[in-house]
């Protein structure tokens, strides 16, 4: 143990769902749009207006919780989450309270620190709920106003709340990481942490080493982390501020009220927020204006029918089938499904995984960060880029001349056979390599010699001479037969 | 602050006050449900709610004394579920339109007192 104390860690997250509409009426929940001009009279809560509930949203929240394992709740109601808040104009929250959708399930990370590299985190329930408003604070001189948007207040909302099962920060970034994908790979939601489709809070404390053994401190739920990396920075930082406060203080867990703190990400420090006791008193009680939701076994079935292929099992899936690495199956799966589906055509039709995943690892994706684009843009179509993987494969072409041919065939949209020709590659055969270096190894008795006494970089000589005689040997070929014909010189 | 104690409803509850047990609320408890309503409450008032809040906490004690413990909790009223609509865009209020409610607006936004934390 490196550390005098365990951490733990659970995570909240809420995510917004890909709906076209909000979750209780017709209004648009495009991100982008200015200010105010995407609400209606149920989502400002004007009185006398009825919420109906969105479908599509519900369906996504069922297909979101059967991907996470979680048991699927037979009957399930809707509550009022009572606070006052500017951004919230119902003065309630729709949310669920002791009825939600779905509980008990888990996700399945690869943690390189957990026995085996991998670990299941709890997930102890994901709810249905709607979006609030957005308040902005004007920092400018002389405004004492909050400025406040509603477009958001109404957009569907899932939170899913893990136990405290991670054991680092590292590990809590991890499983962002992971529910991340998963939840793009449903189409469930784009997580994207700067439109704020996915915001995440955390509550950690500490176990203590102690001669009398592990000591709990008091948890801190720490908020406004906007992205992975600074979930992870944060978690870390506050992991550590309680060993020293706990190092001074000696307070252990229920002798100080929950605290909550925000993270600076410019200062790098977790500072506290201020919040009122009675702030958590949120006197839940059913909402009126929505009836129950049965959802039956058959549906149940159906959704799980229709989730295709996750993440997880598909990693499983390429390192069984193509031989690829954790290492590589990892990095293919987390560019999404388009790219996992090119590199297959790839794979199956130049007939090598590990040279397929390598072109699509380096190559492709490299045009693809330099481009800013995704797979369906990419110039070369799967089939075309398999024809020129298997030259390199058949050795008929090197790596290097290879690369000259893709980036030949990028710009021109030329198959791999027409840029070899428009570049005056010529197919060098395995008889006029054995020749050419024949004839090498004759004329070239000293750097025979000193090959054979064990200066085996001698050989680039002769390897440099035949591509001076015909430029379109494979190198590497010529060094490899130079070798071996060198060898059977007794 | 309009007084209920009038109507019909607590007219019964009195009424029956000899069979109605005694329920007490404390006056930091008025001022809490006050304050989480964000109504400004008198002393006068803190205490006449007091009073009132007990006497409706006592009813529901009537309704307690019934034995439930066969009884499904009721989750709606309508026996009614799984009300959906489509997943389809619809004209909402044009901006003007919305704001126009609000005591004070810069035409954008609904502008309200500086917020910098849950309250």
């Amino acid at each position: 143990m490196e550390k005098p104390y365990e951490i733990v860690i659970g995570l909240e997250v809420h995510v917004q769902l890909l709906t076209r509409s909000k979750l209780f009426c017709g209004c648009s929940t495009e991100f982008g749009a200015p200010p105010n001009t995407q609400t209606c009279p149920v989502c400002i809560g004007m009185p006398g207006v009825l919420p109906v509930m969105n479908r599509h949203a519900f369906e996504l929240a069922l297909k979101t919780a059967c991907a996470l394992n979680c048991e699927i709740a037979p009957f399930t109601k809707w509550d009022r989450k009572n606070y006052y808040y500017p951004d919230l104009p119902k003065n309630y929250q729709i949310s669920q309270y002791d009825l939600p959708f779905s509980r008990n399930g888990y996700l399945e990370i690869r943690s390189p620190e957990a026995e085996g590299g991998r670990r299941r985190i709890g997930i102890i329930r994901v709810h249905l709920e709607e979006d609030a408003g957005k308040s902005m604070h004007d920092e400018k001189a002389g405004r004492a106003d909050s400025r406040i948007d509603l477009n958001r207040a109404g957009t569907p909302l899932l939170e899913i709340v893990t136990r405290p099962d991670l054991r680092s920060p590292t590990e809590a970034k991890v499983f962002l990481q992971e529910l991340k994908l998963l939840l793009n790979y449903l189409g469930v939601s784009d997580c994207n942490m700067q439109e704020g489709s996915l915001r995440v809070d955390a509550n950690i404390n500490i176990r203590v080493n102690t001669p009398d053994g592990p000591v709990p401190t008091p948890i801190v739920e720490v908020k406004n982390m906007n992205s992975f990396r600074a979930v992870e920075r944060a978690l870390a930082y506050e992991a550590e501020r309680q060993y020293q406060e706990f190092l001074q203080t000696g307070k252990r867990l229920g002798e100080v009220p929950k605290q909550t703190r925000g993270w600076d990400d410019e200062a790098e420090v977790t500072r506290p927020q201020r919040t009122k006791e009675e702030s958590s008193d949120y006197r839940y009680f059913p909402e009126p204006d929505l009836v129950p939701v049965v959802v039956t076994e058959a549906e149940i079935a159906r959704i799980r029918a229709s989730l295709g292929e996750l993440p997880a099992a598909l990693r499983e899936r390429l390192e069984r089938s193509y031989g690829l690495t954790a290492y590589d199956s990892d990095v293919l799966v987390s560019q999404g499904r388009p790219v996992v589906d090119y590199f297959e055509v790839l794979a199956q039709r130049c007939g090598e995984g590990k040279l397929a995943a390598n072109w699509v690892q380096q190559e492709v994706l490299r045009y693809l960060n330099e481009k800013q684009v995704g797979i369906e843009s990419f110039p070369i179509p799967a089939e075309r880029l398999a024809e020129l993987l298997a030259m390199i494969r058949e050795r008929t072409l090197d790596t290097r001349r290879g690369r000259e041919v893709f980036a030949r065939m990028l710009t021109t949209g030329e198959t791999a056979t027409e840029a070899l020709a428009a570049l005056g590659f010529v197919d060098v055969s395995d008889e006029e390599i054995h020749a050419l270096c024949r004839k090498l190894i004759a004329e070239n008795p000293k750097t025979v010699a000193d090959v054979k006494a064990g200066k085996i970089k001698a050989v680039g000589g002769l390897v440099g001479q035949a591509k001076k005689i015909n430029p379109h040997v494979d190198p590497a070929k010529v060094r490899e037969v130079c070798l071996r014909l060198i060898g059977e010189l007794a | 602050m309009r007084s209920l104690a009038g109507s019909p409803w607590f007219g019964t509850a009195r009424k029956r006050r000899g069979v109605v047990p005694q329920m007490s609320i404390a006056p930091e408890e008025v001022r809490k449900v006050a304050l989480l309503a964000r109504l400004l409450l008198s002393e006068d008032e803190v205490a006449e709610m007091a009073t009132q809040l007990s006497r409706i906490l006592a009813y529901m004690e009537v309704l307690r004394s019934v034995d439930t413990s066969q009884v499904e909790p009721m989750a709606h009223p309508l026996e009614l579920v799984n009300v959906f609509r489509d997943d389809k865009v619809r004209p909402g209020l044009a901006r003007e339109e919305a704001l126009k409610n609000a005591p004070k607006h810069d035409g954008e936004c609904y502008l309200v007192p500086a917020v910098l934390g849950p309250v």
